[in-house]
């Protein structure tokens, strides 16, 4: 997958503004972002669902603009939202997904139970999607993008609105299929999945790419070592951010506390201990990738 | 062409969870209307003898036949339409996919052609049990009444796919069906209107469908040439064929 200068454009609005990746066969590429940084925009011209407005793209040695049909065939797409039809059951969900590929009918009543052990929803097969938990909804929509055993997979927002357990079940049925050497392409504005899954990853904000790299990578670049968090008594939070000038690399000041970077955690926690400032709690943490976007952005991911 | 059949069949999938009831209702409405207007509005209208030799039973059956393919055709291409674009994202989903615009809305078309076939056989059926006019007669007119289905579907469709909000799907029953009905002629020979009301029941489909329509039931001369009634239906249905992917396209590509 190759992208040069890739735009997307709303009227006005810039969705995606030049940006430029490749995708190499067989990895994990993520795109972090806020809301709104142009994610799902970038996915569904990958997924050759929508137009691009301007740049080149070439996703499986293919041309969106005049191969969707064939892209589309080797694809496997997870929206960001459930399109599922909720008034049929599980089964017919994933029948008709997979006569949409054009599968033989018997190879796609083969393929169901594969697929429904696949997301452990055996037992739900004939149950109206509408009974499911959001959790299983969601297992449903990737196990029906894996029904035409595509070498590709777009997965939106895998697991927001999950709660941990069901996150770490998405997580694991993931990891499930890289072993079985399908390319992932996810979103997703959770520090901790980037973390967990990608390989690779772009961090977008406001319709540009503003880092790329391995997770390690970016925290070793634009995070340092070591992270000391430090929070104050209720009415002296503003003498705290004043008095702390001066202590480690760099500091970010957030609404409840003040994260200072460093390489040395020790020493930083002594200068703060040694500048007076009132403290309510000192926190000792490695550096994450929540930070790489605390800084390249200047705001938090989640709100 | 094979795409809008993989379409089809995800229909005739999902009509298998409602096809029992739909299928009641097909032959029970049939009978409903045909025993409450035809017999008994009949046994009145008949004793002030508007319609010469006509029963008013046979003049209605004949009327009705082609108005209830109108309003399947419309009723299939209004609601579960909007429901490809807003609710259950069929549509949506099918994209994803090697299915193509046009496969969405032809396939969607054929399903409702089948439920117009349907719809017509059986009110054929009851109504030749009902006395109106022969089976035979009345198969023969299944054609035209389907080619009706679809000259309002069509169109329809293209008109639901250009609106955000269903509340325009209302609208379109209120003031498009009732007025198209009550101008068509099911209920009441048009002669007795005015005349410059006539003249806009001939841009009516449903009035040049029933006119085919007691042609072929009921040995009557139709108002304008065969050529003519058919034309003009064909006409709408192709303006709707032409239209329907191109709005498709608008709400579903971005
Ligand atoms: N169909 C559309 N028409 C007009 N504007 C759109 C459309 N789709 C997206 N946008 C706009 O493009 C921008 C990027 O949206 P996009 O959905 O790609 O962001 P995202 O990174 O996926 O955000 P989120 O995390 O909320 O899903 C937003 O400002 C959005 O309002
Ligand atoms: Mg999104």
């Amino acid at each position: 997958m190759v992208a040069r200068g890739l735009t997307k454009r709303f009227g006005e609005l810039t969705a995606v503004d030049a940006i430029d990746f490749d995708v190499h066969t067989g990895e994990v590429f993520g795109f972090l972002g806020p809301n709104g940084a142009g994610k799902t925009s970038t996915m569904r011209m990958i997924g050759a669902v929508s137009p691009l407005t301007g740049g080149t793209l070439q996703v499986l040695d293919r041309d969106p603009a005049t191969d969707g049909a064939e892209i589309r065939a080797r694809l496997g797409v997870v929206p960001q939202e459930n399109t599922v039809d909720e008034e049929l059951s599980v089964t017919d969900n994933l029948y008709i997904y997979g006569r949409y590929f054009g599968m033989p009918r018997a190879q796609v009543r083969r393929r169901i139970p594969e697929l429904l052990e696949f997301a452990q929803l055996t037992d739900r097969a004939d149950d109206k999607v509408t009974v499911l938990s959001g959790g299983m909804k969601r297992r449903l929509v990737i196990a029906r993008a894996l029904i035409n055993t595509p070498s590709m997979v777009l997965l939106d927002e895998p697991t927001t609105g999950l709660d941990p357990q069901a996150r770490h079940l998405v997580w694991d049925r993931l990891h499930e299929l890289t072993r079985q050497g399908v390319t992932l392409l996810l979103t997703t504005h959770y520090m901790d999945e980037a973390e967990q899954l990608c390989d690779r990853l772009v961090v977008m904000s406001d319709a540009t790419i503003v880092a790329e790299g391995s997770p390690r990578e970016l925290i070793a670049t634009y995070a340092g070592r070591e992270v000391l968090e430090v929070r104050f008594p209720p009415g002296h939070r503003y003498a705290g951010w004043t008095g702390l000038d001066g202590i480690g690399s760099r500091r970010e000041v957030l609404a409840d506390r003040v994260i200072i970077y460093g390489d040395d955690a020790e020493q930083l926690t002594s200068a703060v201990t040694h500048s007076g400032v009132e403290v309510a709690s000192m926190l000792v943490r490695r550096a994450s990738l929540e930070d790489v976007f605390l800084r390249l952005t200047g705001r938090r991911l989640i709100e | 062409m094979t795409g809008a059949l993989r379409v089809l069949e995800g229909q005739l999938v999902a009509y298998r969870r409602t096809w029992r009831g739909s299928v009641i209702t097909t032959f029970i409405n049939p009978v409903l209307f045909l025993s409450a207007m035809g017999l008994g509005l009949g046994s009145l209208v008949d004793r002030g003898a508007r319609l010469g030799s006509l029963s008013y039973l046979a003049f209605y059956a004949s009327g009705l036949l082609a108005a209830q393919a109108m309003q399947t055709g419309v009723g299939d291409a209004a609601f579960p339409v909007m429901a490809g674009f807003k609710w259950s994202k069929t549509y949506h989903t099918a994209l994803a996919t090697p299915i193509a615009i046009r496969d969405l809305v032809f396939g969607h078309a054929t399903f409702i052609l089948l439920r117009v076939t349907l719809a017509a056989v059986a009110f054929a059926l009851v109504a030749a049990i009902f006395g109106a006019f022969a089976v035979t007669a009345a198969l023969t007119a299944v054609p035209v009444v389907v080619l009706c289905g679809l000259a309002y579907a069509l169109p329809v469709m293209a008109f639901t796919a250009s609106r955000e909000h269903e509340s325009a799907l209302i609208a379109v029953f209120r003031f498009g069906l009732v007025p198209m009905f009550l101008l068509s002629g099911t209920f009441f020979p048009l002669d007795q209107l005015p005349g410059w009301l006539q003249a806009m029941a001939t841009l009516v489909p449903l009035w040049h469908a029933i006119e085919l329509v007691r042609a072929l039931t009921l040995d009557a001369a139709s108002a304008l040439p065969w050529a003519a009634h058919v034309g003009y239906l064909t006409l709408w249905l192709v303006v709707g064929a032409l239209l329907a992917p191109r709005m498709f396209r608008r709400r579903l590509v971005a």
